[in-house]
């Protein structure tokens, strides 16, 4: 080809319906089986924001874990993360006599912390994300499971129940905060310099370094940044049941590669998008909704999660490969 | 601006090792504004290493760096870009999923407290393409463009940074000519700005074409510098190789045998549209054409790469069935791909491992737990045959140069001993030593009846190698010139789509 065919980019709402059109098709068609299914009930308000709460942990799980899928690695720690500080913004309140605020913030800033020592192995060292995340996953469970003696820590106390159940007119906080981290997240990851250079490191981190890009920095802020959510997530969730519990978040890792990899995100790094990640939250979120709305338990949620995976993943390398 | 002729950088005994190989050896060199100044070296030779050094990707081991006056070793890629030094590597370094204005922007966006300004980036970046006479859009990714569209890219980002110092390593391998002549009018334009160029080619012809001095390596060690109005080709090549490079192409005459491949009707859209020809026992055919004519695609399809494709292959003058790789392979067919780094290589794994990679079947066979004694044989042979130059068989491929690389691609086909060798771009990025010893090879392949299909951009190697000649355009063959007929400008025409004759 001569250099000059074939050199037009496309605008980029239309690229974004174009890249996303198999998962919106996919959620569509969801839609409308349920609404036919379910006799009107998915489409109650009621059942509307129970959905969009329901997704809110794995959402913002699923954010910072489309950062980390995108350099080309993956953060398994953050369900261990979630449950550490979960536990220890309950206990800090409850054994220690921290306030409300202040055990909230040791919480995260732990979680955080936990985080960025995983940012920092894998930036400075050459173990795999993976491994170095795997062990934090197995470290933050255990030390979980220590703090609370595997007993969930019951904190009924208003001030800090109400971070998980309040609401802001008919919207819950934790839909509030999933979207304002969603918000968040794309502008990061689509308008800032960050952003930029976590798309270089995961899609060629020789020419990212060879363009000066400082590829240690940005690998430690986007698994600090996971942490942090992972941490925040925890300390809404214990908010909402009242209780810190060491066994929260067993396998959440799973559901947040799950909506990544929906959206599109590669596991080869480099490819990936917010606002497709947030579609594979919400297949996800919408299934799971659905069957139980339809009585069926969640053993069969599991199937019906793996089959939707494999398909949705499928169509995807199709689509990619008639390119 | 810089004065011309003032001294912008002066590298003095730089040294340099790697595991095993004492990659720079006490080199110096020196760079005024307003000049262009080559580096000339074979394979291998340290080229890249003493540019690396200076980008500060690695860092000397001894020596001193001088930039405008001061002595400074550069300790990061920022660093050395703050000091006005702006490099083009060896090796593309573009993100494939960045758009072009994302990548010839990275590592120094555009932006207000962090948020990017986008608008001004594909401004910036839409000039520096029109300055190299590309209209392309900034918004396009990296992926959707050929190689030779990447590397104007490459070089548009380079151009980009206000820099001094200029450092271009290879930028032509992959380019046209025509490309080629636009990026040396630029590079005039910037010589009269005073700032120093240095350049990197194994193309002889354009170092008399574009640079005023030129500074000879071998082996990591600096050999000398020279005024290239003073200086000739064999002069530098002598200097290059430590001898006399009496010749470079080797081709005697053979009487072709009988056909070994005959291709009838070839069609796979969009790129081979109906492309037939036959090739003879002991016969080098030449495939030209321009890039995107169909000639690698032509290859794909008749080594299996491609199994959408429809019309007839024949081997020794059967109709074969040839959907899958293997099937190519049992049918006597191998392929030395364009790319060396994507297709024809494991990087990350040994000089060994990748040279017995194609007859891993054979070292296995009786032996299911391989047979050592056998692959190291094997290894040596190849290694000693093709002169591969290399510390040891243990050495990752990703760490030889790009001569050595492409050596140990066609070693590991010829180890399957094919009667049909399609070599794509068999030179490229390649040293005038290591060339001649190619050239050598195919010569002697040829003479043992191995049909030989050479794709190439590099007309003077069509020229000189070629029995015959195929000329491709818009997937089509549109000439089939005999040795005696021969011409650049006819090859030209026809590549261009200027008439059909002779088509077989
Ligand atoms: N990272 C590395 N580790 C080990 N050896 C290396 C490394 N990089 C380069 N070398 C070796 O250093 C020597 C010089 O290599 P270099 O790439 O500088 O050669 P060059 O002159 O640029 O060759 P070419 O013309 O093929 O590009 C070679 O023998 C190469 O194998
Ligand atoms: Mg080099």
């Amino acid at each position: 080809m001569s250099p000059e065919t074939n050199i037009k980019a496309q605008n980029s709402v239309v690229r974004y319906l174009k890249d996303n059109m198999g998962t919106l098709i996919g959620l569509f068609i969801m839609c409308v089986i349920l609404s036919f299914t379910t006799n009107g009930v998915f489409y109650s308000q009621r059942n509307l924001i129970n959905v969009l709460r329901q997704v809110s942990s794995n959402a913002c799980l699923a954010f910072g874990m489309t950062f980390a899928i995108i350099t080309g690695g993956i953060d398994l720690s953050v369900g261990s993360i979630l449950a550490l500080s979960g536990t220890l913004s309950a206990g800090l309140i409850v054994h220690s006599g921290f306030s409300v605020p202040g055990a909230v913030a040791t919480a995260i800033i732990i979680g955080t912390a936990l985080g960025l020592f995983n940012g920092f192995m894998i930036a400075t060292t050459t173990i795999p994300p993976f491994i170095v995340t795997l062990a934090m996953m197995q470290i933050a469970r255990g030390a979980a499971y220590i703090y609370s003696n595997g007993q969930p820590i019951r904190a009924m106390i208003p001030s800090y129940q109400i971070i998980g159940t309040g609401y802001l007119g008919p919207i819950p906080y934790p839909v509030i905060y999933m979207l304002v981290f969603l918000i968040i997240c794309v502008i990061l990851l689509s308008k800032t310099r960050f952003g930029r250079h976590v798309y270089a490191v995961g899609g060629n981190d020789k020419a990212a370094i060879f363009s000066g890009v400082n590829v240690p920095r940005t690998k430690m802020l986007v698994y600090t940044m996971s942490g942090f959510l992972a941490a925040f997530t925890g300390v809404v969730l214990c908010a909402r049941m009242a209780s810190g519990q060491p066994t929260a978040g067993q396998s959440f890792e799973m559901d947040a590669i799950a909506a990544t990899v929906l959206g599109g995100t590669s596991m080869s790094g480099g490819v990936g998008k917010i606002g497709s990640t947030m579609i594979g939250v919400l297949i996800i979120g919408v299934l799971n909704n659905g069957l139980n709305l339809l009585g069926l338990n969640s053993f069969w949620q599991q199937i019906a999660k793996g089959i939707v995976i494999l398909l949705a993943v499928y169509v995807d390398m199709l689509k990619k490969r008639r390119k | 601006m810089a004065e011309t002729g003032k001294i912008l950088l002066q590298m003095k005994n730089i040294h340099k090792r790697f595991p095993g190989v004492y990659a720079l050896k006490d080199v110096n060199f020196e760079l005024k504004a307003g000049e262009v100044h080559a580096l000339l070296g074979e394979n291998g030779a340290g080229k890249s290493t003493l540019i690396k050094c200076l980008a500060g990707i690695y860092i000397p081991e001894e020596g001193e760096v001088i930039v405008n006056g001061k002595s400074h070793i550069m300790q990061s890629v920022a660093d050395s870009q703050a000091h006005g030094i702006s490099v083009i590597h060896q090796e593309l370094c573009l993100v494939p999923y960045l758009s072009i204005a994302e990548n010839m922007f990275l590592g120094r966006e555009r932006n207000v407290g962090g948020i990017i300004k986008r608008g001004q980036e594909n401004e910036e970046a839409k000039k520096m393409l029109q300055r190299l006479g590309l209209d392309f859009d900034p918004n396009v990714l990296i992926k959707d463009l050929s190689i030779a569209q990447q590397q104007m890219v490459e070089i548009a980002k380079a151009l980009s940074v206000k820099a001094d110092i200029l450092v271009m390593d290879e930028p032509t391998a992959s380019l046209t000519d025509k490309e080629t002549e636009v990026l040396f009018e630029t590079m005039r334009q910037l010589k009269a700005e005073g700032i120093g160029i240095i350049y990197i080619s194994h193309r002889m012809s354009e170092l008399f074409a574009i640079t005023d001095r030129v500074t000879i390596m071998r082996d990591g060690q600096y050999v000398g510098t020279v005024n290239t109005r003073e200086t000739t080709n064999d002069q530098l090549i002598a200097m290059m190789v430590g001898r006399e490079l009496t010749q470079l192409y080797f081709k005697d005459k053979v009487n072709p045998g009988k056909v070994v491949l005959e291709v009838k009707d070839l069609v796979s859209p969009p790129f081979v549209n109906g492309v037939s020809f036959a090739i003879r026992e002991g016969e080098i055919v030449g495939m030209s054409g321009l890039v995107g004519a169909g000639r690698s695609e032509t290859a794909h399809c008749i080594f299996g790469l491609d199994d959408r494709y429809t019309g007839q292959i024949l081997i020794d003058g059967k109709p074969v069935h040839i959907r899958s790789v293997r099937q190519a392979m049992q049918n006597g067919i191998a392929l030395v791909p364009e790319n060396r780094k994507e297709e024809g290589l494991v990087l990350i794994n040994s000089v060994g491992y990748n040279l017995t990679l194609t007859v891993l079947h054979e070292i296995f066979r009786g032996h299911p737990l391989g047979n050592p004694k056998r692959e190291a044989d094997e290894i040596e042979k190849h290694i000693n045959e093709l002169a591969i130059k290399t510390p040891s068989a243990e050495q990752l491929a990703e760490n030889l140069s790009g001569g050595n690389q492409q050596k140990i691609v066609i070693a590991k086909w010829l180890a399957t001993k094919p009667k049909l060798l399609i070599l794509d771009e068999p030179t490229r990025g390649v040293d005038v030593g290591a060339r001649a010893e190619i050239y050598g090879f195919m010569n002697e392949l040829a003479k043992q009846g191995v049909a030989i299909l050479m794709i190439s951009s590099d007309l003077p190697e069509i020229l000189n190698m070629s029995d015959r000649v195929l000329v491709m355009h818009e997937g089509r063959v549109t000439a089939n010139l005999a040795k005696e007929e021969l011409s650049q400008e006819l090859i030209m025409r026809y590549a261009t789509g200027g008439g059909n004759i002779n088509v077989a």
